[in-house]
């Protein structure tokens, strides 16, 4: 008899730590390709697993290694069929895979793509946003749930017992198997004492007191036997976990694609809107993403067109206001949905738009938003002259008045990605003051 | 099928249950010892889940191994290999160590953890008990407690030195694990932990009691005369041992900069390469071994009445599987089958010793015919390994069987020679190839070193022995010689010497070298 251990109940996840560690030495690799998924990915998928490749550099373990172009080798093959000694195979050919398979051997771990989960790929996305901890924490939260009754269950614990159902089962199975009522019983021992009582002795008498007294026994018996309340009968309240309801939200991006707006911008615009989204996307429950870009006119269009094609034009940027304010008069009514609406643009506008923005804004947009932010997307050198002041682009001078009336509306110049949290601030400040859910 | 029979079976169900594991056990065992002879550790036979065994996959298949990036990149490989549903879990794991450790999977079914506990509980662990290098080159009683001594020395390094100078020391000496065996002399053996922790304790004092006054004091250079120098390096280098095989073994003992603790760790790397080189020489005959153990055993199960013939359905499909061996023309050839080559030679001793034909006699005159292949096989497995026992044992039957032949590469030819066929001429040229390149010390670069001027700029020369042309793969070539100069903290040079005729191939440095 040998000595059987079970250890499938040991803690699995031995090469967690090991994992770990692994990700962490392959930090900047997988970084890099998380930021290239960002730029390519939807908005909607940063929030989810990844596949990613395995990163070539700072991984690999070096050891000494046979060269296999070099010198003379020699290999022993299972299964010829029509080779004869002396025979030449070319390499290279088709019918040279003997050649090769010497040196395929070595399958190449390079090559493949691994899963990272969920919070390892926000983990990579956050890196360089520079977002403060208590934040992360909140953004990676999954949804929450209240538990909330489902029907009865035949196990569970005995706090959840539902007495009523459980006693109407006990009825139903006490009738279904004739258990005696304690009131026949009574009314039988009753009798049998009435009987006792005129006690006159008469044989036939006593017969009928013995035969009452046998049926009471049987009753009794029966009594016993077929419990008040049996374990079949007890029924448990059952809970399932729910989320818990939320409203909807809508979400426009809003951006200028004009020729001045290049790669940077584009990818710095992407990650802002992204973010947005995942701020969004832990308070409701759906989202819809709209996208409307502009030139000297605006459209609505998909995600793909959005941050890809490319368009001439001049630039108009209340072309672009006009058609959320279609959108949300044809779509998404106010008073049902959660608006929120994030613009990137560098800033550069036709003379005598910006008025009518920031009268666009102030007159209608804000009244219907949650909140409305503004990014605009400047070149790293410019930070130094504009920085805090107030004077730059025409818009950022319109949006100025409408920032000092409205606390819902952010804007802010950012140059390089730690930059775009600050805007977020404030839609997290004031989060308990303003009802976010309908 | 009358009462009487059915109850001789073990078991009948494919589900298991401890009571069916013992009694089937207790069975494979009457048979392992008493019909095949064979001798074996005592058994600890462990259940675990799939994720464990991934587990265990990654960190080299031990129970207990300290942590380490690499593990974790092997993990993530293998996770993808079984989700992808590319590459099954073995069904079991063995682990030679004194009781010998075996895993069973819980999703097996009862007929394969049968087949398992006789292909690793019996086959591998007689295997690790008689064969001659496990005896000599493994300690099975020690390696747990030393492992369980090295995680623990390593998580107190990791607090104390911090994770990453840990890390570094580790990359590097992993990077020499394959030099970083005795191959020809016998290792020491693991000693005592009484007396590892006595020379910890020496070496913690020698830290607290280092003065460093002592370097300060002037140099005593008036007056030594050149003569003495040059007997002293030759002296020196005596007292070396050198030209030594072990690169990590010379770097513990010699290095100049190393701390007591770093030097530990390139001892617990080494150990651990040396304790699994003997399984890299003996993978055809372990599995080979361990196979024929388990086809033996179920046939005879079977033949006794003890397993319905589902489960021996079972049994023989999952062994079709095993020693499956496609043609070298085949998508799926990953080269010779362990296995398969194993199992076949195994099998076909046993037809020699009991069935021979003309040419057997011709062969194996001492074998042939002498109906002791229990014998036989018995001595073969404790005292061969891959290579020998390939070159002792190949037959031209099995040759034919296998059709082997024999290709010549040379890689400044633009075609492959088909060197020997399966014919009269061929079978001892394709035996002795076939052995050769299950000859480790023969395929892996033979890295020595040489020469260090340690009263000099302590330039450590390595040299490499350049067998039939066959250089070293030029980037991971440099990129171990930076880990070599970690480790050792002065310039490194690797030349290379043909065997042959003693030309120099090459030179590199790491003073070339650029970071």
């Amino acid at each position: 008899m040998p000595n059987f251990i079970d250890r499938r109940l040991n803690p699995k996840d031995k090469s967690l730590g090991n994992r770990q560690r692994f990700l962490k030495r392959a930090r900047e690799e997988l970084k890099r390709a998380i930021k290239e998924r960002v730029k390519s990915g939807k908005i909607t998928d940063v929030d989810a697993e990844q596949n990613v490749s395995m990163p070539a550099r700072g991984v690999n373990e070096p050891s000494f290694q046979p060269d296999n172009n070099t010198g003379e080798r020699r290999h022993v093959l299972p299964g010829n069929r029509e080779f004869a000694a002396g025979d030449r195979i070319p390499k290279k050919a088709s019918g040279g895979g003997a050649a090769s398979a010497g040196a395929g051997t070595g399958q190449s771990e390079d090559d493949f793509q691994f899963v990272l989960s969920r919070e390892e790929v926000l983990d990579l996305f956050f890196e360089d946003l520079e977002l403060p901890d208590m934040v992360k924490l909140n953004l990676k939260e999954s949804v929450a749930f209240k538990r909330r009754r489902a029907g009865f269950s035949a196990s569970g614990s005995p706090t959840n017992i539902n007495v009523g159902r459980t006693m109407r089962n006990s009825y139903g199975r006490r009738i279904a198997l004739h258990r005696p009522a304690r009131r026949e019983v009574e009314a039988l021992a009753d009798e049998i004492a009435k009987l006792e009582k005129e006690a006159n002795g008469t044989a036939k008498h006593r017969k009928r007191i013995e035969e009452l007294r046998q049926t009471l026994e049987k009753l009794e018996r029966r009594r016993r036997r077929i419990p008040y309340v049996d374990p079949v009968d007890i029924r448990f309240n059952r809970f399932e976990p729910q989320p818990l309801p939320n409203a909807s939200a809508v979400m426009f991006c809003l951006m200028d694609v004009s020729a001045s707006m290049g790669e940077r911008e584009k990818d710095l615009a992407k990650r802002f809107f992204v973010l947005l989204h995942l701020f969004l996307k832990r308070r409701y429950e759906r989202i819809d993403i709209v996208f409307i870009r502009h030139t000297d006119e605006a459209g609505e269009v998909d995600e793909n067109t959005f941050f890809y094609s490319k368009q001439s034009g001049g630039t108009v940027v209340s072309t672009a206001l006009e058609e959320m304010l279609r959108v949300i008069q044809e779509r998404y009514p106010a008073h049902e949905w959660n608006i929120y609406a994030a613009q990137a643009s560098d800033g550069e506008n036709i003379s005598g738009d910006s008025e009518r923005c920031a009268s666009l804004l102030h007159d209608e947009l804000m009244r219907l938003c949650q909140y409305y932010a503004y990014v605009e997307i400047i070149d790293e050198r410019e930070t130094e002259i504009f920085g805090t002041t107030d004077n730059g682009t025409s818009l950022w001078r319109a949006y100025r008045t409408v920032d000092g009336e409205w606390p819902n509306f952010q804007m802010t110049r950012i140059a390089k990605p730690a930059d775009i949290y600050p805007v977020f601030r404030k839609l997290f400040g004031k989060q308990p003051s303003v009802q976010l859910r309908k | 099928m009358t009462k009487g029979a059915a109850s001789n079976l073990l078991f009948q169900s494919s589900d298991w249950n401890f009571e069916t594991l013992a009694r089937t056990y207790d069975a494979i065992e009457t048979i392992a010892l008493d019909e095949l002879g064979l001798d074996v550790y005592p058994n600890q036979l462990e259940i675990i889940s799939s994720e464990q065994m991934l587990d265990a996959y990654s960190s080299v298949g031990m129970p207990l191994m300290y942590q380490h990036w690499s593990f974790g990149k092997r993990f993530v490989f293998e996770d993808h290999l079984y989700r992808k549903g590319r590459r099954g879990l073995a069904y079991e794991l063995v682990i030679n160590s004194n009781p010998c450790i075996t895993y069973l999977m819980e999703e097996n079914t009862m007929a394969m953890q049968a087949l398992v506990t006789a292909h690793a509980a019996f086959g591998h662990n007689h295997f690790f008990k008689n064969n001659y290098l496990f005896q000599q080159w493994t300690d099975a009683s020690a390696i747990l407690s030393y492992l369980e001594f090295a995680k623990k020395y390593i998580i107190k390094c990791e607090e104390r030195y911090g994770t990453s100078a840990v890390e570094e020391i580790l990359d590097s000496a992993h990077a020499l694990m394959d030099q970083g065996v005795f191959r020809y002399r016998r290792p020491p053996r693991l000693s005592s932990e009484k007396e590892r922790e006595r020379m910890r304790e020496r070496l913690e004092y020698e830290e607290q009691t280092y003065s460093d006054l002592w370097r300060t004091l002037p140099p005593t250079t008036a007056g030594v005369d050149p003569s003495e120098v040059e007997r002293d390096v030759s002296e020196r280098k005596k007292a070396l041992n050198l030209p030594e095989e072990n690169l990590l073994y010379f770097l513990e003992k010699t290095s100049l900069i190393l701390e007591p603790w770093q030097r530990e760790i390139l001892r617990i790397v080494r150990v651990v390469a040396q304790y699994f080189y003997p399984q890299r020489q003996t993978k055809v005959m372990n599995e080979g071994c361990a196979t024929f153990v388990h086809y033996t055993i179920m046939n005879r199960l079977f033949d006794q009445g003890k397993i319905n013939e589902g489960a021996m359905l079972e049994m023989l499909q999952s062994h079709t599987n095993v020693v499956f061996q496609p043609a070298f023309d085949d998508p799926r050839f990953p080269g010779l089958n362990p296995y398969a080559l194993g199992f076949a030679m195994m099998q076909d001793i046993e037809r020699i010793c009991v069935d021979p034909t003309a040419e057997d006699r011709d062969w194996f005159p001492e074998i042939a015919g002498s109906g002791k292949w229990r014998d036989t096989l018995l001595d073969a497995w404790a005292n061969h390994r891959d290579e020998s026992f390939i070159l002792q044992y190949l037959s031209p039957a099995l040759i034919r069987k296998f059709r082997l032949f024999l290709l010549t590469d040379e890689a400044d030819e633009n075609y492959c020679e088909v060197a020997s066929i399966h014919n009269e001429r061929g079978y001892e040229a394709i035996r002795a190839a076939l052995a050769r390149s299950y000859d480790i010390g023969a395929n892996q670069p033979d890295i020595q070193v040489m020469d260090v001027d340690l009263l000099g700029d302590r330039h450590l020369r390595l040299q490499h022995n350049v067998k039939n042309g066959v250089f070293l793969e030029e980037n991971s070539r440099d990129a171990t010689l930076r880990h070599v100069r970690h480790l050792w903290g002065y310039e490194v040079s690797l030349v290379g010497i043909d065997m042959e005729s003693g030309d120099t191939l090459y030179e590199c440095s790491t003073e070339e070298l650029s970071d």
